[in-house]
Order: structure tokens, then sequence, then C-alpha cells
């Protein structure tokens, strides 16, 4: 009897430490990303300093190199992309858990989730030849026209309206990360307390005010959560932004205007990269990851609290 | 109906009105997108979906014909070791954080990084696996695409499985330890068993989402002109493929892309759906 309760201890002991080795694998993974880029971008450390960060300058020959151009055009992108991204997915939340009848709230939610799902590659191939022509010709041209003569704005209208650059960049990413800040915003909407709600409805509240003054402060943090969610995504897409960005080595100087992100740099350039350049190119890699990590990681602390918050 | 003309209720109705109006309108936009998108897909992708993009390997730039065979076998060997390596190793890291992993410090931390990873930049995780797979062994090969895709699997497969094993009733957990049954069976005849489909759920979900992966693939697996199945040297992949036709001057090689990229979303999509019909069966059991 007691040699089965001890092959059985031994057995559990086992089981209990492989499962754990398993998981453990993620943290190891994620030591030796920051590991593998840091030595590997050392070089360009040791030679720029912390003066990278804000050097503006791309000169392969030369081997001069600043993270600066890439770094605005990565946030710059991303911006746009939750500027347009942020109050959709609020509208689309909204829709879902308020006014959408019961019957087509899961078709809906489903085809939002579907659009998450669409490769990234493809949202590149719709917005180099579908978007981009469209985008020129029915947006920018209207655009610059009017506003490119005002003061104060109208630099950020101005130069080539091809539908390559920052902004059409901005408008597919936004699209892409529209389905991941809607999903986290339904998915908060719907944990606040029917009773809160219905209070709301029994004082003469009109759904709108019900979501403005009782949804959104008891959901507060959920949302913010999940809109740094989509941020961390935006920041960290790749070919999506590829495709559109117009891939300038330039700081950009209106908002048409072509740039590059970290991660186009680094899909661009990466395979022809030699000595000083790779390790510049593993630097911005770096830098990539630390601020998406950040990013993620605030996300993820505010949605955890938004749940305890549910808990009481 | 009487209506009420005090200028407040107005405002207020008119608020209302505009605000949900909105919201209808942001909802429209989505679906506007997503149709358009696939609208765009169909239309020139079916003009490049015969037989030949099945049976005849990538065509040389600025040449007729041609198709995606190469590419897709590769994909499919990619893809296809990517969830041999991510299944086991996904599953048995997530019963670790639902069956151990509530008292644990670094289970709390390690499903903290978990979610991080889940949103990490790909084109990142490529670049960690050209340093420690490809810059080591000296040249790109399919198993460093492999690597790379299993890195973005398994923090998929870890999730979905902790999760659904969550909704498994402890009940039936302490039925089994009544029994006298030791815990790794508990955990994987009962627990497991239990959360099946759901688990299948998430794996559908990793498969899904690998297949369209590109950024992890452009210095891992690389790119090959010709078939190949040896996934020690580069290997053609239908992202990567894509990428490259897509982006060049060459009409044959955009058309080709066009098939590839309807091949790579109709697939994505059938899995997503299937997933979420293996998951409804879950939910109504």
């Amino acid at each position: 009897m007691t040699a089965v309760a001890r092959r059985a201890r031994f057995q559990d002991a086992i089981f209990h430490r492989l499962t754990q080795s398993f998981s453990l694998l993620v943290l190891m993974a994620l030591v030796g990303i920051i590991v593998s880029l840091f030595v590997n971008a050392w070089p360009t450390f040791a030679k720029f300093g912390a003066h990278f960060l804000w050097y503006v300058e791309w000169d392969i020959i030369n081997e001069e190199f600043g993270a600066a151009i890439s770094i605005v055009g990565t946030l710059i992108s991303a911006g746009i992309a939750l500027l347009l991204a942020v109050p959709l997915a609020f509208g689309i939340a909204v829709f879902l858990t308020e006014t959408c009848p019961v019957w087509l709230r899961r078709p809906l939610g489903t085809a939002i989730e579907l659009l998450a799902a669409v490769p990234s590659i493809i949202y590149g191939m719709f917005g180099l030849f579908v978007f981009a022509p469209v985008f020129a010709d029915y947006l920018q041209v209207p655009l610059q026209s009017v506003l490119s003569g005002m003061p104060l704005v109208g630099w950020l209208f101005g130069g080539a309206t091809n539908g390559l650059g920052i902004m059409a960049a901005g408008i597919i990413l936004a699209f892409m990360v529209l389905p991941f800040i809607a999903a986290v915003m339904r998915d908060v909407f719907e944990i606040t307390p029917p009773i809160l709600r219905e209070s709301a409805y029994g004082l003469g509240c009109t759904t709108w005010e019900v979501v403005r003054k009782v949804v959104l402060p008891y959901t507060q943090k959920g949302v913010i959560g999940g809109v740094m969610l989509g941020l961390g995504r935006a920041l960290g897409e790749t070919m999506a932004v590829t495709f559109v960005i117009g891939n300038a080595n330039r700081m950009p100087t209106s908002l048409f205007s072509p740039g590059t992100s970290i991660a186009s740099l680094l899909a661009n350039e990466f395979g022809e990269a030699e000595g000083l350049h790779f390790n510049t190119l593993f630097a911005l890699g770096f830098v990539l990851f630390c601020i998406t990590f950040v990013v993620l990681a605030l996300a993820k602390w505010m949605i955890i609290r938004a749940d305890k918050a549910k808990g009481h | 109906m009487q209506m009420d003309v005090s200028p407040l209720y107005r405002r207020r109705r008119r608020a209302n009105l505009i605000g949900l109006s909105l919201s209808m309108l942001a909802m429209s936009l989505g679906l506007v997108a997503l149709l358009w998108i696939l609208f765009v897909l169909f239309s020139n992708g079916l003009a490049a979906l015969d037989l030949s993009l099945f049976t005849q390997d990538t065509p040389a730039p600025g040449s007729e014909g041609g198709g995606l065979r190469n590419a897709i076998v590769g994909s499919l060997m990619m893809v296809g070791l990517a969830v041999l390596v991510s299944t086991p190793v996904g599953i048995l890291a997530g019963v670790y954080l639902s069956e151990y992993g509530d008292t644990s410090k670094t289970a709390e931390f390690t499903r903290f990084v978990t979610d991080i990873m889940l949103s990490a930049p790909s084109i990142v995780l490529g670049l960690f696996v050209y340093a420690i797979a490809v810059a080591t062994v000296g040249n790109f090969s399919g198993y460093a695409g492999s690597l790379a895709l299993s890195l973005i699997a398994i923090p998929v497969v870890m999730r979905t499985t902790e999760n659904m094993l969550r909704l498994v009733p402890g009940s039936l957990r302490e039925a089994a330890f009544a029994l006298g049954a030791p815990r790794w069976k508990v955990s994987t005849l009962v627990t497991l068993r239990a959360a099946k489909s759901g688990v299948i759920t998430g794996l559908l979900l990793a498969v899904a989402r690998i297949s369209g992966e590109t950024a992890p693939l452009l210095f891992t697996a690389l790119n090959n002109q010709f078939f190949s199945t040896d996934m020690g040297s580069p290997m053609a992949n239908l992202p990567v493929v894509i990428f490259q036709f897509a982006m060049s001057p060459y009409d044959n090689w955009i058309s080709l892309a066009w098939g590839g990229a309807l091949l790579i979303t109709l697939a994505v999509l059938a899995l997503n759906i299937l997933a979420r019909v293996f998951f409804r069966e879950k939910v109504r059991a």
C-alpha cells in the first residue's frame, strides 16, 4: 500500500515539475529575447550612447545611425491609429452591449472578431493596392486643397498625395487594432452589474447617459487597458505598415509624407544589413521591444485591476 | 404619445439620438471594412485561383504562369511542426497555470508575461530566433521558421488551455481525488478530458494565428524559389512569397500574391469559425 502511495507521490512530483518547467519556458524566452537583442545591439549602443534615441540620421554608407526617424514614424502612425480606432471601438462596444438586438449580437460580434483574425499582410496588400489610391483621390487631395493654406495646421497636410505615407499607415493600423480594442471594451461593458444600469434607467436616464455616466466610469480601467492593448499592437505591427508607410528614411514633414517605423525598417533592411548596420537594427528591435513591453504591461495591469473590481 | 417640450428633455433626447447613431455608424464602418477586404480578396484572388496554383512552383521574375506549390508545402510543413511542438508544451504549461498556479508567485508572473507575449511584436521574435537559430547555425532554415512560429503559438495555447481548465467544475476534480487518483491522473484523464473541446479551440486559434504570420519568417525561413522539403535549409512559405510578390513590379507575381492572400485568409477565417463552433459545443454541453 505504501509502495503504491509512494509511487503516486513520485509521479505527481515529476508531473508537477514537468508542467512547471514548460511554463517557465515562456519566462526563459522573455529573458532570452532581452539578452540576445541587447548583446547584438551592444556595438551600436556603445558607439552612440543614449544619443542614439534622438539622433536624426540614417546613413548606411558612413555608418551614422539614429533611431529618431523610425521612432517618430512608429509613434505617429500608432497615435493616428488610436485616435481613429478608440472612438470607433467605443461605438461598436456600445452598439453591441446596448442597442443591438440580442439575436444579432453574436453574429456581429463574431464579424468584428474575424476582422482581428485577418492576417496583417492582407491588410498591407489591401492598403497598398486598394486603399491608397482611394485615399489619395478622395481624401488627400480635397483635404490638401482646403487645409494646406491654413495657418498653423497647413503644414500637416502638405507634400505629395500618392496615398502612401504615415497617415495612410495610421488609418490601416486603426482598422487592424479596432477589433482588439472593441473586444476588450465590450467584455468590460458586459461585466457592469445590471443593477447599476437598471437603477440609472429607473431614474430616467437615456441609453447614452447610462453609457457615459454609469458604464464608462465603472469600467474605466478596463477601457484604458483595452486602449493600451491596441497601442501595443499598433506599435509593433510590421506587414500592414511596411506596405503603406512609404519606407523613406527621412524625418516626416507632414502627415502625408512617407516615413518609416521601427518594424518596417527591420523588415526592409535586415536582409542586407552587415556590420554596424546589422547591430543598429538589433538596437531598434530592442527599443521596440522595450516600448511595447511597457505599454502591454500597463495594459495588462489595468485589465487585471478592472477584473478585480468586478469581484466586489 | 404626449410630447414633452421641455428644452432640457429635448436636449437629452437629441444627445441620446446622436450618440446611438454614431455608435451604429461605427459598427457599420467595421462591417464595411471587413466586407470590403473580403470583396477585394475574392475579386482579385479568384482570377489566380486555378489548379496550377497548387501544382506549379513559384515562377522566375517576369515569366508567365507558375503557381505556389513550394510555398504552400513549405507553409504547411512549418506550421505543422510548430503545432507539433507547441501543442504539448502549451497544454502542459496551461495545466500547470490552472492546476498548480493559484498559490505560486512565479505562476502569476508567468501568466502576466504570457499575456504580454501574446501581443509582443512578432518581428522582434523573428530577430530573436535569427540570433539563436540562424546566426549560430550559419544558414536560414525551415526549422528556425518553425521555432519562431512556435514562440507565437505557445502563449495562445497556454492561455486558452488554462482558461478552459478553469471552467471545469471543482467538484469533478474532488470526485476523482476522493477515489484516490493521483494528481497527474486527475489533471490529464479527468480535467483535461473534460475541457477537450475548449483546448482544441485554443489549438485552432493558434494555427490560425501563425498561418498568416509574415514578419517572424522573414529572417528565419527566408524564402526559396524552388520546391524543397528539407527543413534544414531556407524554405518557401506563403506569407513571405506574398510579401515579395506583392511588392514586385511584375503583374504575374502580383496576381499570384492575390491568389495566395485569398488562400491564407480563407484558411484563417475557416479555422476561426471552426474554433467558435467547437467552443459553442463546449459551452452547451
